[in-house]
């Protein structure tokens, strides 16, 4: 029984850490930053690799607090959130960020079929799986305030904070000019006529 | 006269278009602008049948060949054979094709369309009809230009006189204003979405294009001469033509001239006998623009004989395009006159493909900064290398035009693009005292 | 199979991945968009090529037949 609570809650911590990581370099990807050592397809596949990882681990913490007896946790309990009798809230908040991280990851593995806009829409839903399972940790972990796991998640917090600070300072990285400034420009040239 | 903008006064458009104008050599050469003068305004549906007869009854099977022998060259600036283009569509057609009617000329020096849809739009209609009959389709659209106000109310007015009649209904959409609003890919994508930028080809529109059927796009002025050969038959169409490409062809004259504006020629005229007819001189041009933005410059030594023609344009690598001939004065710099055009393709840009995007606005700068004087060191050897690498890496031949209009700025003023990198002054503002 | 690399030029937005994963066939322009070598990809770097496909992030890479129709770079 204690084996599957430790269990449950490093591969919790595990998974908190990984998530952030990918979170981070999504968003260097994004902003096309490369140097010599890490040029951009090793962020890219990073981001992708460090990703199926964490829903390894992921599963995990998910498993091993569900076959705990001390939990009594059904299994629909993952997926729909806020249906537990155990820590009603913050294991809601940890199932809502479950539920998004698996939408994203089926689209990813699905992209070719779904196709760009869809997968692209749905990848943004990332930004919202991250905060939730920040607060499910700090809500549902038992060690959420021991010295060590609040440096950890201070770290997490932090780099995913500066991360998006950068891409919004930076500006969308993407190069499209919208259609209708180019072609209003274009009144000046033409006859009124 | 400057060349971005030709601004006639309404009342020279008139004399301008050159309906009254039967002082060419032979009849041959007035067909489409045949008819009453442009002061007379839009031709109604019962004088344009009352000159011209009503259109031909059951000779929809029949024209594709006849137009394939009639050697009829599309009009819109591609030059792609009408008969060909007519028989790909039919053949994909099986009764559920469209007809997209192209009167967008976005091209700013052009003016033949929208004079042609202003004042004879029943002639473009009978195209329009024709078309749909032969190829199969079961819907007309006109995409007519959304700054062109007297075509579209003179096409608007035009249908309403033949809804009774029509087998094919038409609809009239407007098309946003703009150079790229006109590219095939882009009209059939706005009658499709409400996005008038050029998506990826293929699947071209003659295989998919609006609602995901077959779709013929053609260029106003094709429409119109294929309803005159409907009429009179593929050797009648044959008799015009002083050269290997039969037919006559409408010109935009612009620029130094002191008659500017749409002109009809027997295809093969010599520029120089344009140049006399607008009041244009050899000692008063230093440059001539053919075949629109799209097209290039030409020196006047080789062009001032030059046959207007196609088939003996392309092979010297000037183009026929949509029939703009445009002068430049001596008093003008060929650099700014470049950069000016430049800088219009680079804001002309759909901002889908980052080679236009980018590309254009660089060399439109460079340019820029050469004709004013303030180049940068390297900015001549860019403009050669961009000229290299731009091409061909866009979703639609934009790129490709501003491309090929900056190498034949570089070569015809080459001379004045070095005086200009090495800061020695420019010899047009020389010319004419300022500087 | 004689196999080409096409880009998708509306949907690139410059990322230079493909150009960073097969630089034989693949240069980058002045802004960061990729200029391909025309011609079939050698059977060496077809497993590479296979890479670049994949890595896009806006799937603007295909391989395709070599010679196929409505071919710009």
């Amino acid at each position: 029984m204690n084996f599957l609570w430790y269990a449950a809650r490093g591969a919790g911590v595990v998974s908190l850490i990984l998530l952030s990581a990918v979170l981070v370099l999504g968003i260097v990807t994004s902003v096309r930053w490369s140097s010599a050592a890490l040029p951009r397809f090793v962020t890219a596949q990073l981001h992708r690799n460090l990703a199926l990882l964490s829903l390894a681990f992921l599963g995990i913490h998910i498993v091993t607090a569900v076959v705990d007896p001390y939990t009594s946790l059904g299994w629909l309990t993952v997926v729909i959130p806020f249906s537990s009798d155990y820590r009603q809230l913050w294991l809601g908040l940890g199932v809502v960020s479950v539920d998004l991280a698996l939408a994203v990851v089926v689209t990813s593995l699905l992209r070719d079929r779904v196709g760009y806009r869809v997968w692209r829409t749905v990848h943004w839903l990332a930004y919202g799986a991250w905060p939730f399972a920040v607060l499910h940790g700090l809500g549902t972990g038992t060690d959420a305030f021991a010295p060590w796991m609040l440096v950890i998640q201070g770290l997490c917090v932090a780099a995913v904070v500066a991360a998006v600070w950068w891409r919004m300072s930076v500006g969308h990285a993407g190069q499209q000019v919208s259609a209708s400034s180019t072609l209003a420009a274009q009144q000046l040239d033409t006859d009124a006529r | 006269m400057t060349l971005t903008s030709t601004r006639p006064d309404p009342s020279a458009t008139h004399t301008g278009t050159a309906f009254a104008r039967r002082a060419s050599a032979s009849q041959t050469s007035t067909r489409l602008l045949a008819g009453p003068p442009a002061v007379a305004g839009a031709e109604s549906l019962f004088d344009h049948r009352a000159r011209l007869g009503p259109l031909p009854g059951r000779v929809a099977t029949q024209l594709i060949p006849v137009l394939e022998r009639s050697g009829l060259l599309g009009r819109g600036g591609a030059g792609f054979p009408v008969g060909r283009k007519w028989r790909s569509v039919a053949e994909r057609s099986e009764g559920r094709a469209v007809v997209l009617v192209n009167g967008a000329e976005g091209e700013p020096l052009s003016r033949k369309d929208r004079n042609l849809m202003a004042f004879r739009p029943h002639l473009v209609i009978d195209g329009a009809v024709l078309a749909a009959a032969a190829v199969g389709a079961d819907a007309i659209v006109l995409y007519v230009g959304a700054e062109h106000a007297s075509a579209r109310a003179a096409l608007t007015r035009a249908v309403a006189e033949r809804t009774r009649e029509l087998a094919v209904p038409i609809q009239l959409v407007a098309a946003p204003v703009g150079y790229v609003s006109g590219e095939e890919s882009a009209a059939v994508h706005f009658v499709n979405a409400g996005d008038p930028r050029p998506t990826n080809v293929p699947p071209r529109p003659h295989e998919r294009g609006v609602h995901g059927r077959p779709t013929l796009v053609q260029n106003v002025e094709s429409l119109a001469h294929a309803a005159l050969i409907a009429r009179h038959g593929d050797a009648w169409y044959r008799q015009a033509g002083l050269g290997d490409t039969p037919g006559t062809a409408l010109l935009t004259v612009a620029g130094a001239v002191t008659q500017p504006g749409v002109r009809e020629i027997q295809i093969g005229t010599p520029l120089g006998e344009v140049a006399a007819g607008a009041g244009a001189t050899r000692e008063g041009t230093r440059g001539i623009l053919l075949g629109g933005y799209f097209g290039g410059w030409a020196g006047v030594d080789e062009a001032w004989n030059l046959p207007l023609d196609p088939a003996v344009m392309r092979p010297r690598g000037f183009a026929f395009g949509c029939g703009v001939v445009s002068f430049l004065s001596p008093a003008e710099c060929g650099v700014m006159a470049t950069g000016r055009i430049l800088d219009f393709m680079a804001r002309s840009s759909a901002g889908q493909c980052g080679p236009c995007v980018f590309g254009l606005r660089a060399i439109a700068d460079a340019t820029h900064r050469l004709a004013t004087g303030t180049p940068d060191p390297d900015d001549l050897a860019r403009l050669e290398r961009w000229s290299g690498e731009i091409a061909e890496r866009g979703a639609c031949r934009h790129p490709d035009g501003a491309v090929g209009f900056l190498r034949s700025g570089l070569r015809v003023f080459g001379d004045d693009f070095v005086r200009h990198q090495a800061r020695r002054g420019c010899e047009a503002r020389a010319r004419t005292g300022t500087n | 199979m004689e196999a080409e690399l096409v880009i998708d030029r509306i949907a690139c937005d410059g990322y230079g991945m493909c150009a960073e994963l097969l630089p034989e066939i693949v240069g980058l322009d002045d802004w960061g968009y990729p200029i391909v070598r025309p011609g079939p990809i050698p059977d060496s770097l077809l497993g590479h090529a296979r890479s670049a496909v994949e890595v896009c992030p806006v799937l603007a890479v295909r391989l395709r037949q070599a010679g196929a129709a409505g071919t710009r770079r």
